[in-house]
C-alpha cells in the first residue's frame, strides 16, 4: 500500500485535487482509502456525494471506547473508503492533537489492515504544517509520499517551501519523501515555468500542471468529482493524467528547501518580466 | 572555630565541582556557586536551569496552587488539567488548618477537571464550567479558584472568561483564575507572583469591616507547615497582637478580603509574597517589614520590632514579658542539647527563604551551616533588597504580569505619615527591608543557587555534614550517604518549628537526627560485596 499525504497552502485546492485524483485512480480499479485530516471534515465530500459521515473524533466522543471501524468509514465513489478525522470548532481545543488521536485510533481499528487490500491511503491535510499534530501523517512513516499542491502565487510557493522543511525534518526518522509538486493553476503569468523551476530547485518535479477550469467548480456544486460529473470533459482527463503520473511515479526525494531570498528571486525572474 | 582548619577549602571544592562540567556549563554554574567572604559578592539566581541537570525546582503551577493558595481552607482550589497535577499537589506540603468556626475546609479534597484526550482536542472550557457548577452545587463555597496546567495554555482555554461568567451566574461565590501553566518562568517563583497578582486583584479589599484589635497586622509568607502558624498565632495572641490575615497558613478567604484593614504587614517568606506586601502599601498605605519567626532569638527580635513599630509602651512591655516567659523553656532545652550538637555541620538547600531562616535555629544549638542555597529565589533574597535596582529583568520574568497599582482614592491611608516614617528610618528602623541570606553567613561558607544533584553529592563527599536539609527529591539520595536528611518543605512528620515551642521541637529533632547511630549500623549491599564487572561479549 502506498501512503500518500497531500499538503499545501490553505485554499489552494488540496481536497478538490485529492478527490479528483483519487477518482482517477479508482477508475483504474485501485483500492483506496482517503483520510481527511482537517477539522472542517470536508475532504471526502465529493467522493461521498455530500454525505457528511460522522468523524472519528465525534464518534470517539459520543461512543466512548466502543468504536467500530464501520462507524467511521464509509464507501464513496467507486468504492473509495472515506474517513474524516474531524476536530474542534475554530478557536478552541487542539486540532493537531485531534489528528494524532484520530490516526492512532484508525490504526488500532485496523483501517490499514491487509484484509482491505488497499493500493493507496491518501491523507488530505489542513493548510500549512502549523504544529506537530498536522505533521502526524508524515511522522513515524505514516505517509511515505508527499505531494504538495501549489500555484504560481507567492504565498502558495512560500507555503510549499515551508512544507518541504517539515518533510526534511522527518525524512530521516520516518523515511518520508517528496513525490512532486502538483500545480493547481491560478492563471498566474509564467506559472508552469515558475513551478517547474521551483520544483527543480527543490530537487523534485512538477508531477502535473492542472489547468484552471470552471468545470471543477460546477462538479463541486453538484457534490461530485469532475470524473463522476462529466467523465468526457477535458478536465477529467487532466485528473486522469495526474492519477497516472502518481501511479507511475518513481521520483521520491528529500527536498532541498530554498532560502527566502532565493524564493523571492524566483518570483522576480518569472513573475515580473 | 577550630574545626575550620580541618575542613576542605571551599574554593577547591567549587573547582572540583566545576571540573566535571563542559566549559559553557561550568562558566554558568560558577556564577551560582559562591564562596562567601568578600562583601558585595554577587550571586547568579533566578535563571534557567541548564537542561540535563537534576534540579530541585518545581513548576509555576506548583508555586501558585501548591504554595500560595494551597493552605487556604475555604476556597475550592480547582485544577484545570489532567488529574496528575491536581493529585500530586494535594496536601504534600503538610499545610495544616483549623476547620474554622463553620467547618468549611476544602483542603481535604482534591479538585480537578480531569482533562481527557477528548477535552484537549475539543477544548476544555465546557468541562471546566461543569466542574465549577458541580463544586458549587455540592459545597456552596465562598470562592472557587481555577489553576491552569500546561495543556490549558497550549490549547488556549480562556479560564478567566469562564470564571467571570460563573461568578456572575452564582452571585454569591467569587470565582477567579490563575494562568499559572507549569512551563511559565524558570521555577515555581513565577507561580508565586501570579498568585500574588490575582489574589490582590480579585480578593483583597472586598470587605472593609476591620476586626477588633489594637495592634492589627497581616502575616505574609507563612504557610503553616507542620503547625507553624498555630504556634505563631499563640505567641501573637499572648502579646495582644491581632492577626487580620495570614497569607496563607491557617487562613480563610475573609481574612484576605479585609487584609487592607491591618496597620502593618510582616513578611516571613520574602520571595513568595513580597509582591502583595508592596501592593498593600501602595494601594492602602500599609507599611511592611521582614520578620522571621524561625529561631527563638529571631522570634524575639521580630516581636520587638512589631512592638517598636506600634510605638506603644504597653505593647512593648507585654512583648518583653512574653519573651522572658517563653525563653525559659527554650534556654533550658538549648543548654541540654547544645553540648551534643555543638560544632557539627549542616547544609540547607530549600525554598526561597527557608535556607536562610533555619540557620538561626542551627546557630542556637552551636551548629554551622556550611553551605546553603535556594531553589527559586532571586538575587535580592541572597544579597538583600539593595540589589533590586541592579537585577536584570530577563525574558522569563517579563512573561509574568506586573500589576500597576496606585493609591486607592478612598481607602489609601498611610499608617505612618511620611515624616514619621522618615524619622523612624533615621533612628534605624528598617521598612520594606530584607538583608538577604548571604550577609548572615560566616566567611568561608558557601551559597549555591539551584543546586544540582551532582553538586549536592560532591558537597556531601567533601564536608560530610551531620545533617542535610532539603526536600523529598533529595531525601533518599542523601540518606544513602549515611547522612540524615530533614525535609524543610514538609518537616517529614514533625513540627511546628516556628516560634518558641517550635525552636524547642527543632533542637530536639536535630539532636535526635545527628546523634543517632542508625546510619552507621546499616551497610549498603555494595559496601561489602565486590561490584560486578562485565564486558560486552561482542562489539
Amino acid at each position: 500500500m502506498r501512503k500518500i499525504a497531500i499538503y499545501g497552502k490553505g485554499g489552494i485546492g488540496k481536497s478538490t485535487t485529492t478527490q479528483n485524483t483519487v477518482a482517477g485512480l479508482a477508475e483504474m480499479k485501485k483500492k483506496i482509502m482517503v483520510v481527511g485530516c482537517d477539522p472542517k471534515a470536508d475532504s471526502t465530500r465529493l467522493l461521498l456525494g455530500g454525505l457528511a459521515q460522522k468523524t472519528v473524533l465525534d464518534t470517539l466522543r459520543e461512543e466512548g471506547e466502543d468504536v467500530e471501524i464501520d462507524d467511521v468509514i464509509k464507501a464513496g465513489y467507486a468504492g473509495v473508503r472515506c474517513v474524516e478525522s474531524g476536530g474542534p470548532e475554530p478557536g478552541v481545543g487542539c486540532a493537531g492533537r485531534g489528528i494524532i488521536t484520530s490516526i492512532t485510533l484508525l490504526e488500532q481499528l485496523g483501517a490499514y489492515d491487509d484484509c482491505w487490500d488497499l493500493d493507496y491511503a491518501f491523507y488530505d491535510v489542513l493548510g500549512d504544517v502549523v504544529c506537530g499534530g498536522f505533521a502526524m501523517p508524515i511522522r513515524d512513516g505514516k505517509a511515505k509520499e508527499i505531494y504538495i499542491v501549489v500555484s504560481g502565487e507567492m504565498m502558495a510557493m512560500y507555503a510549499a517551501n515551508n512544507i518541504c522543511k517539515g518533510i526534511v525534518k522527518y525524512a530521516d526518522t520516518g523515511g518520508v519523501r517528496l513525490g512532486g509538486l502538483i500545480c493547481n493553476s491560478r492563471n498566474v503569468d509564467n506559472e508552469r515555468e515558475m513551478i517547474e523551476q521551483l520544483a527543480s530547485k527543490l530537487g523534485t518535479q512538477m508531477i502535473h500542471f492542472v489547468p484552471r477550469d470552471n468545470m471543477v467548480q460546477r462538479a463541486e456544486i453538484h457534490r461530485q468529482t469532475v470524473i463522476e460529473f462529466d467523465p468526457t470533459h477535458g478536465q477529467a482527463d487532466e485528473y486522469r493524467t495526474l492519477a497516472r503520473n502518481i501511479e507511475n511515479n518513481e521520483m521520491f526525494v528529500i527536498p532541498k528547501p530554498l532560502e527566502i531570498e532565493e524564493l523571492e528571486k524566483l518570483l522576480i525572474d518569472f513573475g515580473i518580466c | 572555630m577550630s574545626m575550620k582548619n580541618k575542613l576542605p577549602d571551599p574554593a577547591a571544592v567549587k573547582d572540583e565541582i566545576l571540573k566535571k562540567y563542559p566549559p559553557k556549563v561550568a562558566r554558568k554554574r560558577s556564577k551560582s556557586i559562591q564562596v562567601l567572604g568578600e562583601p558585595g559578592l554577587e550571586i547568579q539566581a533566578n535563571v534557567r536551569t541548564i537542561p540535563g541537570i537534576i534540579t530541585q525546582r518545581g513548576c509555576c503551577y506548583a508555586g501558585c496552587k501548591g504554595v500560595v493558595l494551597g493552605p487556604t481552607r475555604d476556597i475550592i482550589n480547582l485544577t484545570h488539567g489532567p488529574i496528575g497535577c491536581g493529585f500530586y499537589s494535594w496536601l504534600t506540603r503538610r499545610n495544616q488548618t483549623d476547620p474554622g468556626p463553620d467547618g468549611e475546609n476544602y483542603m481535604v479534597y482534591a479538585f480537578s477537571t480531569d482533562m481527557q484526550d477528548e477535552n484537549v482536542v475539543f477544548g476544555g472550557e465546557k468541562k471546566l464550567r461543569e466542574a465549577i457548577q458541580e463544586a458549587y452545587d455540592i459545597f456552596h463555597p465562598k470562592a472557587i479558584s481555577i489553576f491552569s496546567t500546561c495543556p490549558i495554555g497550549l490549547i488556549g482555554d480562556d479560564i478567566h472568561s469562564v470564571a467571570r461568567a460563573m461568578k456572575e451566574k452564582f452571585g454569591d461565590c467569587n470565582v477567579f483564575g490563575f494562568s499559572c501553566e507549569g512551563y511559565k518562568g524558570v521555577s515555581q517563583s513565577a507561580g508565586h507572583h501570579i498568585a500574588n497578582n490575582q489574589i490582590f486583584k480579585h480578593v483583597i479589599g472586598l470587605n472593609d469591616e476591620a476586626p477588633e484589635g489594637k495592634y492589627k497586622i497581616n502575616m505574609l509568607g507563612e504557610y503553616n507547615i507542620g503547625g507553624d502558624a498555630f504556634e505563631i498565632e499563640r505567641i501573637l495572641k499572648k502579646c495582644g497582637i491581632t492577626l487580620v490575615s495570614s497569607f496563607s497558613g491557617n487562613s480563610s478567604i475573609d481574612q484576605f478580603e479585609r487584609a487592607h484593614t491591618a496597620d502593618l504587614s510582616v513578611v516571613m517568606c520574602h520571595r513568595s509574597i513580597n509582591y502583595v506586601a508592596e501592593m498593600l502599601e501602595k494601594k492602602y498605605g500599609i507599611p511592611w517589614f521582614k520578620v522571621n519567626f524561625i529561631g527563638a532569638k529571631a522570634t524575639a527580635k521580630s516581636l520587638r520590632k512589631i512592638a517598636q513599630y506600634f510605638e506603644d509602651e504597653e505593647l512593648s512591655a507585654k512583648v518583653e514579658e512574653v519573651i522572658k516567659e517563653e525563653l525559659v523553656q527554650v534556654a533550658r532545652v538549648a543548654a541540654e542539647i547544645k553540648p551534643k550538637t555543638e560544632g557539627k555541620l549542616a547544609m540547607m538547600f530549600v525554598g526561597g527563604s527557608r535556607a536562610h531562616h533555619y540557620q538561626e535555629l542551627f546557630r542556637e544549638i552551636g551548629m554551622t551551616t556550611m553551605a546553603a542555597g535556594y531553589e527559586f529565589a532571586h538575587r535580592d533574597d541572597y544579597e538583600g533588597r539593595k540589589v533590586l535596582a541592579d537585577i536584570k529583568v530577563d525574558a522569563d520574568s517579563r512573561n509574568i504580569e506586573e500589576l500597576h497599582v496606585v493609591a486607592d482614592e478612598k481607602r489609601y491611608n498611610p499608617r505612618k505619615s511620611p515624616e514619621l516614617k522618615e524619622k523612624m528610618i533615621k533612628d534605624g528602623f528598617a521598612f520594606s527591608d530584607y538583608e538577604g541570606m548571604i550577609p548572615e553567613m560566616p566567611a568561608g561558607t558557601m551559597a549555591i543557587d539551584d543546586i544540582s544533584h551532582y553538586e549536592m553529592e560532591k558537597l556531601i563527599e567533601a564536608y560530610k555534614p551531620a545533617v542535610f536539609c532539603a526536600g523529598i527529591k533529595e531525601k533518599y539520595c542523601v540518606q544513602k550517604f549515611g547522612i540524615p536528611l530533614k525535609q524543610l518543605h514538609s518537616y517529614d512528620y514533625g513540627g511546628p518549628y516556628a516560634g518558641f515551642v517550635g525552636a524547642v521541637n527543632f533542637y530536639k529533632e536535630i539532636e535526635r537526627m545527628v546523634n543517632t547511630k542508625v546510619w552507621k549500623l546499616i551497610k549498603a549491599p555494595w559496601a561489602d560485596a565486590p561490584s560486578l564487572h562485565a564486558e560486552l561479549a561482542c562489539e
